[in-house]
Order: C-alpha cells, then sequence, then structure tokens
C-alpha cells in the first residue's frame, strides 16, 4: 500500500520535501519533479535532508534535470533518474498519489 | 444592465444577479420574482429569507440538497422536499431564489 | 454508502490570503461534496492557519471565507484533521481554532466537533488510507 509522492519545489524555498519526508511511511516513493530536483543535489547545505529515509524510494525526473543543467553524477546517494514513461510506471503501480506543492 | 426600484436602479451582471449584495432590499426581491414570473408567497419569502440568512452565516450559497434539508428540518418536509421546492422556483430552487434573495449564482450551479 | 464510495482526502497547506489554494480548495470540497464520496479535510504546515479564529479581511478587499468551514457539516463532511505538530510550531493550540460543529443525523442529531487534532504519524496514517488525495 505504497504512495507516490511528487515533490515539484525547492527544498531552499519551501519546506515541502522536508514536510513530505515526515509524513512518508517506509516503502513509500519520492519523486522530485521541476524546481523539486535541486533537492537531491549532492554538496549542498540540505544534503543530508534525505539522510536516514533509506526505507523510502527516490527518484528524479531526469528531464527537469537536464533542463537545469544538472548531471545526474551530481545526485545525492540513492537517488534514481526516471523518465515520463518512468513516472507513469511509479503513478501506476502505487496505490496513490500525494502532491506536495 | 440594471433593475428599477422605485426610480432607483439597482446593477445587475448578465444572468441578472445584482452586483453589490448590500443593494438588496424586499422591493428589490419583488421586482427581480417579477421578472422571473413567480409570484412572492409566504412559501417564497421563508425560501428567500432562509438564503439570506444561510449566507450572512457561512458566506456560501448552499447547495439545492442543502437549501431543502434545511427547509424540511424548518417547516416540515411538505414544504422541504424537492418537487414542493421546484414548484415554488421551476427553474431551481437555488438559482432562482439566490437571484432574488440578492445572492451571488450558488457554486457549482449549472 | 455503496460500494463505489472511495476515500477522498483533500490536504490543505497554505495559508488562507496569500494565494488562491485555501478558497479554491474550499470550493472544490463544497462542489465534489454532491458525489457522495468518503470525504475527509487534511490541515498541516501553514494549511493550519486557514482555521484561526477572528479572521476579518474588511482591510485587505478579500473575501473571508473563514465561516463556510462551518458549514461543511451540511454537506456531510465531518472530519476534519488537524496536525497537532504543525499548530505547535506555529505557536498555535486548538483554542486558537474556530469551533466546528456537525449535527450527527445516526445519533438524534447530537451536535459533534468537525475538528480532530492527529499527531504527525497519526497523519501519515491517513493519507495511507486514502483512495484519492487532492492537494492544495
Amino acid at each position: 500500500m505504497a504512495t507516490l509522492h511528487t515533490v515539484n519545489k525547492s527544498p531552499f524555498a519551501t519546506k515541502a520535501l522536508q514536510s513530505c519526508l515526515a509524513h512518508a511511511r517506509d516503502g513509500d516513493v519520492i519523486l522530485m519533479i521541476e524546481d523539486g530536483v535541486y533537492g537531491a543535489t549532492a554538496g549542498t547545505d540540505l544534503a543530508d535532508v534525505l539522510a536516514g529515509h533509506s526505507a523510502l524510494k527516490i527518484y528524479v525526473l531526469e528531464p527537469d534535470l537536464q533542463a537545469r543543467g544538472l548531471d545526474t553524477g551530481r545526485l545525492l546517494d540513492g537517488v534514481s533518474t526516471v523518465d515520463y514513461a518512468g513516472f507513469v510506471d511509479l503513478a501506476a503501480t502505487t496505490d496513490r498519489t500525494m502532491a506536495w506543492l | 444592465m440594471a433593475y428599477d426600484v422605485n426610480g432607483t436602479t439597482v446593477e445587475h451582471d448578465e444572468e441578472g444577479y445584482i452586483t453589490n449584495l448590500s443593494d438588496w432590499s424586499e422591493d428589490l426581491a419583488k421586482v427581480i420574482a417579477d421578472q422571473e414570473e413567480i409570484n412572492m408567497t409566504d412559501e417564497h419569502w421563508a425560501v428567500v429569507n432562509f438564503l439570506r440568512d444561510y449566507y450572512e452565516e457561512y458566506q456560501i450559497a448552499p447547495a439545492v440538497r442543502v437549501l431543502i434539508k434545511a427547509i424540511k428540518k424548518e417547516m416540515g418536509p411538505e414544504v422541504g422536499n424537492n418537487k414542493y421546492m421546484y414548484e415554488l422556483f421551476p427553474y431551481g430552487p437555488a438559482k432562482q431564489a439566490c437571484k432574488i434573495a440578492g445572492l451571488p449564482k450558488p457554486t457549482g450551479c449549472v | 454508502m455503496s460500494e463505489d464510495v472511495k476515500k477522498f482526502l483533500y490536504v490543505n497547506r497554505k495559508a488562507p490570503y496569500g494565494t488562491i489554494y485555501a478558497l479554491e480548495s474550499l470550493e472544490v470540497v463544497l462542489i465534489g461534496a454532491a458525489f457522495d464520496q468518503d470525504v475527509s479535510l487534511a490541515f498541516l504546515d501553514d494549511g493550519v492557519f486557514q482555521l484561526t479564529r477572528g479572521q476579518d479581511t474588511t482591510g485587505i478587499g478579500m473575501k473571508n471565507f473563514s465561516p463556510t468551514f462551518r458549514a461543511l457539516g451540511d454537506y456531510d463532511v465531518t472530519k476534519l484533521y488537524v496536525e497537532r505538530e504543525s499548530l505547535e510550531e506555529r505557536g498555535l493550540s486548538a483554542d486558537d481554532l474556530q469551533e466546528i460543529m456537525y449535527e450527527d443525523e445516526d445519533d438524534d442529531w447530537a451536535e459533534k466537533p468537525s475538528i480532530r487534532i492527529v499527531s504527525r504519524a497519526e497523519m501519515a496514517d491517513i493519507f495511507a488510507e486514502q483512495d484519492v488525495v487532492l492537494s492544495f
């Protein structure tokens, strides 16, 4: 009974990612899209935001990374990329989708 | 577009809902009712007054089923039922009665 | 309720007047109530500010829609979950929220409170029970 959580805001602008992580349950999936992808980058002040959430599956939407000039090499450990088709698969294989606006 | 109420004009939109809710008066209600071809009886006034009170308290016009449930509770099942409400206001109790009551068109009312 | 009834949760995370989200959410809830689903509302993060007492918008030229929450009971929307941690982080307690009651049809129309204060962990459980989650 997993939930797909989408986060579309930069964690430097709002607390959507932090709130999402605080409400996600083990086995849930987090997908960072739009400005949300900044939350998946290493070497930032918020790089430890995902620490302690190893029971979650964390993805970023690759076209949004690419658009912002972020190389997949900059991603935090444990973060995977998906394309649009992968986004659809995630939505289809989880029980509900919840947007953190 | 405006109604003429004893010589003063009250603005309304293209569907006949008044623009400024504080322009409402019983005389205006009668003018709008005339235009809607409704002869205002005590039952009509009870519905209109209920709508005005509801809007005053909650800042929305109630949906039809909410209106009917409330009228049923207040005035009994003879008045508070769908059929009777549509006899009073043939083009829809919420829509037509709200217009006469001087309220905005109800949310979700098509 | 028939088997077609699904659990719908409207998630409110924004303060009332800075953006249009809160008002839009409330309007969607009122319209959606016509579909006879099992509807709950969740208020967390800045969304808890939507329910505070004493709102008066006369000075900002916007509609004060806080009284409209008190009409939700008429629409059979009687579960308003408010997250305790979100309140506390903002220096608020349940006493700072307006009273929202509904009449319980199955209990001789007894008046009952619609607001239920829940912990963050309980809120996460509530999310996980839903069929559909609508975010605002």
